[in-house]
């Protein structure tokens, strides 16, 4: 049964969060746990989530959860799973929701182990670009030209000067049974994602890109849209790797505008042509590879 | 798997811990600790433990792993030294703010810079703020006795506080001595699996490791404390019970060895207390009268224990492997203020020996009784033992 | 109404050992970051969810014949105005509700 607005649950599992409003972390997790269920288990390092989801006793989290070392999600997932697995529970299922800071910076030691280990947990990267709860720093992630409180814009830089890591790759190149990007913009490609992972035998990575409009300068009522927009002008993608094969899920003939993309959030606004060509030509050469490579 | 057996201090600790049955294991790999992990490593392949053995790629995943496992309500073990320890000092703040009664082996090591693997005690005491309960053998039955004691210890519903097991790297972990081993039916009933009152739970969710604001956080740390106080009572009970049910104890908290009518008595932790105890046997064969005051555990400090133990002497010597650069040993200040907390005014000097590896020879212990028994102390505040001088510009 | 409500009334007590914790209790609510909030015309609105789909907060119950918002917890984001393809969610001030 495909998995869309009327065939998931109406119960929450992330409620009462004090997350901004317009939030995409949250409404990415929010979707996860409703496919993952009342016996999942979730990691969530120290970032927003974990900020505005755990204010003793106010509680918003449904499921058990735990707040691991900001380096550590993965370990602590892989310790939670041992545990479970020694203690014979079972029908349950252990999520890590890590920021992109807390998975492609920090905490890409500890993922780079899990996925060794090949343990049976989901990790889900929730993308903002930037270390959010801190107040918009650069991370591993953030996109060239994204003027954040460490990449400043002025005359000399325009924002973050370089472009983001391949995180997705980085994680198939381990070898890892299931890995996936993913956006809150495409919310039902979400949740099948999600599933997918749920049902995976071994590590599975979901990367889901979720705007932050009080990092990204934007309304707080454009957060879904602007997530689409990201993938449909082909700076973000919706991709799959399983089984040792990479899969586009969506090949755009013609991108939407790049430059209106990036026109309306303020991180983008001391970017000029030259910039936007450099990002169009790194979109292009980016594309021109995963075509290459991910198609047959 | 009872009976004795001519084993090293680390196979003593893998011995230990493969009769404590831990659910889950998670170690990395340094230098004098590695043994440990291949006999565990070994004894999951034979079939012999059945734990789950997590291949970690760091100490800091080792510790998180473990968090992860007693969060669960599992039995976990880790195994660490020196930078090891350094590196997952994060997660050991975790472990004891959590109560999770995590069991830990630190192979006591030097730490860099100047990089050394050899033995002394700056790593474990450089984390006596950390949380945990700190315990120290002398020899490898000690270690192997005191490994079983720690998840006594540690998971005593009134304690909830995880154990670190300290053994003198090489001076321990590689030496070979005979160790009687304890029947595994006797074990089992002295270290039953508990279920852990703060555990996560399918069926009543819990969350974990959360976040306390100002309104809360210092009475979460006051119950922290008092736990922690109030643990030293369980260890004695722990030594006791074991003494009990296995024939050998160590006075829980610190083994007072000839001090009754000690003029000097030499405080130690560790492996080097066998030295000092030769040296308070040849010296009381002579006439002399000194003892030894070896601590057994330096969090919680036995002050009470420490001050009864030395309130008879007049001169009280501190020989430890640390120092608290720009000050002195801890060992010292923790032993001079317990002291003072007792209102005893006994002369006290400080000894710092074995750094990086330097050997305390039975020779370095006489000079020290003798100095101690001179009663002149001048110049014994942070004494460096067997330090070239010519080279160092002392 | 199927969400969950908030004990504003609840006071800590005694400490758990340890900072763990059951999940689920709320003891707070997030109404006061709301400056504009979201109306549902029953007349247009068709039920096709995306409202509920994509809130952020799951503000939106989706258990009743009509849709319910529950303004405890909606923040006013107006991701589900923008998300209403007939047109079925206005926002409107606070003050003026």
């Amino acid at each position: 049964m495909a998995l869309n607005a009327k065939t998931i649950p109406n119960k929450e599992l992330f409620y009462g969060h004090k997350a901004c409003g317009g939030c995409g972390a949250a409404l990415a997790i929010r979707l996860a746990l409703k496919v993952l269920g009342e016996r999942a288990i979730a990691v969530i390092p120290p970032n927003c989530m974990s900020t505005v989801g755990f204010i003793y006793p106010h509680m918003p989290f449904f499921v058990n959860s735990i707040i691991p070392p900001f380096a550590g999600t993965a370990a602590v997932m892989s310790g939670v799973l041992a545990g479970a697995q020694a203690q014979g529970l079972e029908d349950y299922h252990v999520v890590g929701f890590a920021g992109d800071g807390g998975t492609a910076d920090i905490g890409i030691q500890a993922l780079s182990g899990m996925i060794d280990r090949n343990d049976r947990a989901i990790f889900i990267c929730y993308d903002n670009e930037a270390y959010m709860n801190t107040g918009v720093q650069k991370s591993g992630l953030t996109p060239y030209g994204m003027k954040t409180t460490n990449t400043p814009a002025g005359k000399n830089f325009h924002g973050s000067q370089s472009s983001k890591k391949r995180m997705f790759e980085i994680v198939a190149a381990h070898g890892i049974p299931y890995a996936a990007t993913a956006s809150v913009g495409y919310p039902e490609d979400f949740l099948a994602k999600v599933e997918k992972a749920m049902n995976t035998d071994g590590t599975s990575y979901i990367h889901v890109m979720a705007p932050c409009p009080t990092g990204w300068g934007t309304e707080s009522d454009v957060t879904v849209d602007i997530a689409k927009e990201a993938v449909d002008c082909g700076l973000w993608f919706l991709a799959e790797y399983e089984g040792g094969e990479f899969k586009l899920n969506r090949d755009p003939k013609e991108f939407a505008s790049v430059e209106a993309y990036l026109k309306k959030q303020s991180r983008f606004s001391a970017l000029d042509d030259a910039d936007f060509a450099r990002v169009i030509r790194e979109r292009d050469e980016s594309w021109a590879r995963m075509r290459r490579d991910w198609t047959k | 798997m009872s009976g004795k057996l001519f084993v090293s201090g680390d196979e003593a600790v893998a011995l230990a811990v493969r009769q404590a049955k831990p659910h889950v294991i998670a170690a990395y790999p340094i230098t004098p600790q590695t043994i440990v992990v291949e006999r565990l490593s070994d004894f999951v392949e034979d079939g012999s433990l059945n734990s789950q053995y997590l291949y970690v790629e760091s100490e800091h995943s080792a510790m998180c792993a473990c968090l992860g496992a007693s969060a669960m309500g599992a039995r976990a073990f880790t195994a660490t030294s020196s930078q090891g320890l350094l590196y997952m000092v994060e997660g050991l703040h975790y472990a004891s703010g959590s109560r999770f009664p995590i069991v830990m082996m630190n192979a006591n090591r030097s730490l860099a810079a100047p990089w050394s693997i050899y033995n002394d005690q700056r790593d474990s005491l450089s984390e006596l703020e950390s949380g945990w309960i700190q315990l120290y053998a002398e020899n490898a039955q000690e270690a192997y006795d005191t490994t079983l004691q720690a998840y006594r210890i540690a998971e005593d519903p009134a304690v909830m506080l995880p154990v670190m097991v300290n053994l003198d790297g090489f001076v321990l972990t590689h030496t070979y001595e005979l160790v009687q081993l304890a029947e595994q039916e006797t074990v089992d009933a002295y270290i039953p699996y508990r279920n852990f009152c703060n555990k996560l739970d399918l069926n009543n969710p819990k969350a974990t490791c959360i976040t306390a604001g100002p309104p809360y956080n210092m009475e979460f740390r006051y119950q922290q404390h008092k736990a922690a106080v109030d643990a030293a009572a369980k260890i004695v009970e722990a030594d006791k019970e074991f003494g009990k049910k296995f024939g050998r104890s160590y006075g829980g908290l610190v083994e007072a060895y000839k001090c009754e009518d000690a003029d000097a008595v030499l405080v130690t932790l560790g492996s080097v207390a066998g030295t000092v105890r030769c040296v308070v046997d040849a010296y009381r064969e002579a006439g002399k009268k000194i003892g030894l005051l070896k601590i057994r555990c330096m969090r919680p400090f036995p002050a009470k224990e420490a001050a009864a133990a030395l309130k008879g002497a007049k001169a009280v010597g501190v020989l430890e492997k640390d120092i608290s650069f720009g000050y002195e040993g801890v060992v010292y200040t923790n032993v001079n203020s317990s002291l003072k907390e007792q209102g005893l005014s006994v002369p006290t000097a400080n000894w710092v020996g074995g750094l990086g590896g330097r050997s305390i020879s039975k020779e370095d212990i006489q000079g020290i009784f003798d100095q101690l028994l001179s009663g002149r102390l001048e110049g014994t505040q942070t004494a460096f033992v067997n330090l070239r001088r010519d080279i160092c510009g002392a | 109404m199927d969400r969950p409500k908030a004990d504003l009334s609840y006071v800590v007590k005694a400490l758990p050992l340890g900072p763990a914790f059951e999940t689920g209790q709320l003891h707070d609510v997030s109404s006061g970051m709301r400056t504009f909030r979201p109306v549902i015309d029953g007349e247009k609105c068709v039920k096709c969810l995306r409202c509920f789909l994509v809130c952020p907060d799951g503000a939106i119950d989706k258990s009743g014949e009509a849709l319910e918002i529950d303004y405890d917890y909606c923040k006013g984001c107006g991701v589900c105005r923008r998300a209403c393809k007939p047109g079925a969610i206005r926002m409107v001030k606070e003050a003026e509700a």
